[in-house]
């Protein structure tokens, strides 16, 4: 079995004097999308957070391609290949399309160039908006340059929270189809509630609880379970 | 579709406001006020003086609005900076008399002289930055309160350092040959180095309109304003963006130092702390963070202080931090802020 690009063990992390994180452990297998699941609280978004180093883990560790990474900067986790889409719409207002575009290239060359003839096929708006100030886009169109920004670079490991938030289905079914075309080099993990889109991308799938790993598996398994998708997912 | 209705809609309603139009108008009209009791040779000259006035604060609160908007830091050692350029200067032009290209210099070798202050000033202010972002002002992140006493207390020791150094006392400026007296331009007397500040001024602000709008960089640190953690995630050290902003700043603010003492012709150790209050008073007017915000705030600190000192002397202070107070009324970020 191939060794997991990025694994957290025992991961504690606070919010001020809150203990969020009280021991979450997940593996993550190269070239393989999982699903991070859980009711809302869970902890799925202080896990990618912490995995940034944006909420530092108090203890426990993160192993990102054999490399200790719990107590790095996010611009040097960013730097050793991972792309981070936040929660929130975190595309720049004031900023052109274009410009979010440029910021979010760490190198600026022709296959990143290449790479967005791809992303404007994926989402015409970012083409039909391009010198557009992002703060002028609806918000689904800010949810998409959120998404499409971090397609640009060609990273190992891609951390998307919750983006089909606001999605149209149509538009839900092109985000499927945009991950599942870049799961081939690239490594996916996703927080989801849309379990429709979890279910047609992820391989497998973590569910967390009260800020710990509760359970894990494949997906093919817990499309069929209803029991677990029932007492941790509310899904009837 | 209905998306791209809205976007439509928001353009037309920011293209053609009437109210928007209004104020505009009525804000550049206000300027020829003064043509009222002020006869127009002396109002162009005053002009003059004012626009030069109003460049070199800009140089000062253009670094101090930049600090402000992307480190939320609020730099009262920023005066300092202002003053060890104008010293810099001061000593270097002296350095240069003795080789005979101040007084009684060519154009060439005056051109030159202004030129060796500028780039020396431009270099101690930033080395100084540089070094007080990452001794002291790193500390500060985050607490106003801490800010505001620690880079007082550095600009008391800077000043009094200072002192030391050179002296205590107010000290001649010598000006280049070329730039000393006036042209008459029909019987409107405009002393030269004035046309030098303005023309310095107004480099500068394309400077950094070409770095913020053209350059990775510019993009970088616009982004930075707005949002630290999404830049911060997307590979960029924050931080280093943040000492090369504050060096940059202190850098602008002593060449602003060099620039006022040739334009004064004197120095003294309080000049940075009264030049200090004009570019916060230009910093509040044009919003905190916008550097076009100061150009225009400095503009018009430096036109209001010439018409009024011209009328009514005592005053022209005063009348600053009115048209700061009426403008803080009307828009409470500042011209150009953040809402
Ligand atoms: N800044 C904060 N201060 C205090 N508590 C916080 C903070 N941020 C998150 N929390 C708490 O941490 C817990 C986990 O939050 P998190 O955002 O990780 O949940 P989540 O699983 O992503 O939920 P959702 O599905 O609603 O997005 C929640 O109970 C939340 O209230
Ligand atoms: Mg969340």
């Amino acid at each position: 079995m191939a060794e997991a690009i990025l694994s957290l063990e025992r991961v504690h992390t606070y919010i001020e004097q809150h203990h969020i994180l009280q021991g979450v452990d997940l593996s993550f297998m190269p070239g393989q999308a999982t699903v991070l699941l859980g009711r809302n609280g869970a902890g799925k978004s202080t896990t990618l957070r912490t995995i940034m180093g944006l909420t530092p883990a108090s203890s426990g560790s993160i192993t990102l391609k054999s490399q200790a990474i719990q107590a790095m900067k996010p611009y040097e986790v960013a730097k050793l290949g991972v792309g981070f889409v936040p929660e929130d719409q975190a595309v720049l207002y004031t900023l052109s399309v274009e410009e979010n575009f440029r910021l979010a290239m760490l190198t600026e060359n022709e296959s990143a160039w290449a790479r967005m003839e791809t992303i404007f096929e994926l989402f015409p708006d970012m083409k039909k908006f391009w010198r557009s100030k992002a703060g002028v886009l609806s918000g689904g169109q800010k949810q998409m340059l959120a998404i499409a920004r971090a397609f640009v670079n060609d990273h190992d490991l891609l951390l998307i929270d919750e983006p089909s938030k606001g999605l149209a289905p149509i538009v839900v079914d092109h985000l499927i189809e945009s991950i599942n075309h870049i799961k081939n080099h690239t490594t996916v993990i996703l927080v989801e509630q849309n379990f429709y889109m979890a279910s047609h991308v992820g391989v497998a799938y973590f569910i967390l609880d009260d800020g710990r790993t509760v359970h894990q598996g494949l997906m093919a398994d817990l499309v069929h379970d209803e029991g677990l998708k029932q007492k941790y997912l509310g899904i009837a | 579709m209905t998306s791209q209705a809205a976007t439509v809609g928001i353009q037309e309603k920011s293209g053609m406001d009437p109210k928007k139009l209004g104020v505009w108008t009525a804000s550049v009209g206000i300027w020829f006020l003064p043509l009222l009791w002020i006869d127009p040779t002396t109002y162009a000259v005053l002009t003059v003086a004012g626009l030069a006035m109003g460049m070199l604060i800009f140089l000062t609160a253009s670094g101090l609005t930049l600090i402000f908007g992307l480190m939320d830091v609020l730099n009262l050692a920023h005066g300092a900076f202002f003053v060890w350029g104008a010293y810099v200067g001061f000593s270097l032009l002296n350095a240069l008399q003795k080789i005979g290209w101040v007084e009684g210099a060519g154009a060439a070798q005056s051109i030159g002289s202004v030129m060796l202050c500028l780039l020396a000033a431009l270099v101690v202010g930033g080395i100084m930055g540089i070094v007080l972002e990452k001794m002291l002002v790193r500390l500060t992140y985050g607490s106003h309160l801490k800010q505001i006493l620690i880079t007082m207390g550095a600009s008391l020791i800077l000043v009094e350092v200072l002192k030391v150094v050179w002296s205590p006392n107010d000290e001649v400026v010598i000006v280049p040959q070329a730039f000393q007296g006036s042209w008459d331009v029909m019987d409107v007397i405009v002393t030269k180095f004035r046309v030098v500040a303005i023309v310095v001024g107004l480099a500068v602000l394309a400077g950094i309109q070409l770095v913020m709008m053209r350059t990775k960089l510019g993009i970088i640190v616009r982004a930075g304003v707005e949002n630290k953690e999404v830049v911060e995630t997307l590979g960029y050290n924050i931080r280093r963006v943040f000492t090369g902003v504050f060096c940059a700043g202190a850098a602008l603010a002593a060449v602003g130092g060099t620039m006022w003492s040739i334009f004064k012709e004197q120095i003294h150790p309080a000049m940075g702390e009264e030049n200090l209050i004009f570019a916060l008073i230009v910093v509040i007017i044009g919003g905190m963070g916008s550097v076009t915000g100061s150009f225009l705030g400095a503009i018009m600190v430096g036109l209001a202080f010439n018409y009024v000192a011209y009328t009514l002397p005592p005053l022209a202070l005063g009348a600053n931090i009115m048209i700061m107070a009426v403008i803080l009324l009307i828009r409470p970020t500042g011209l150009m802020g953040k809402d």
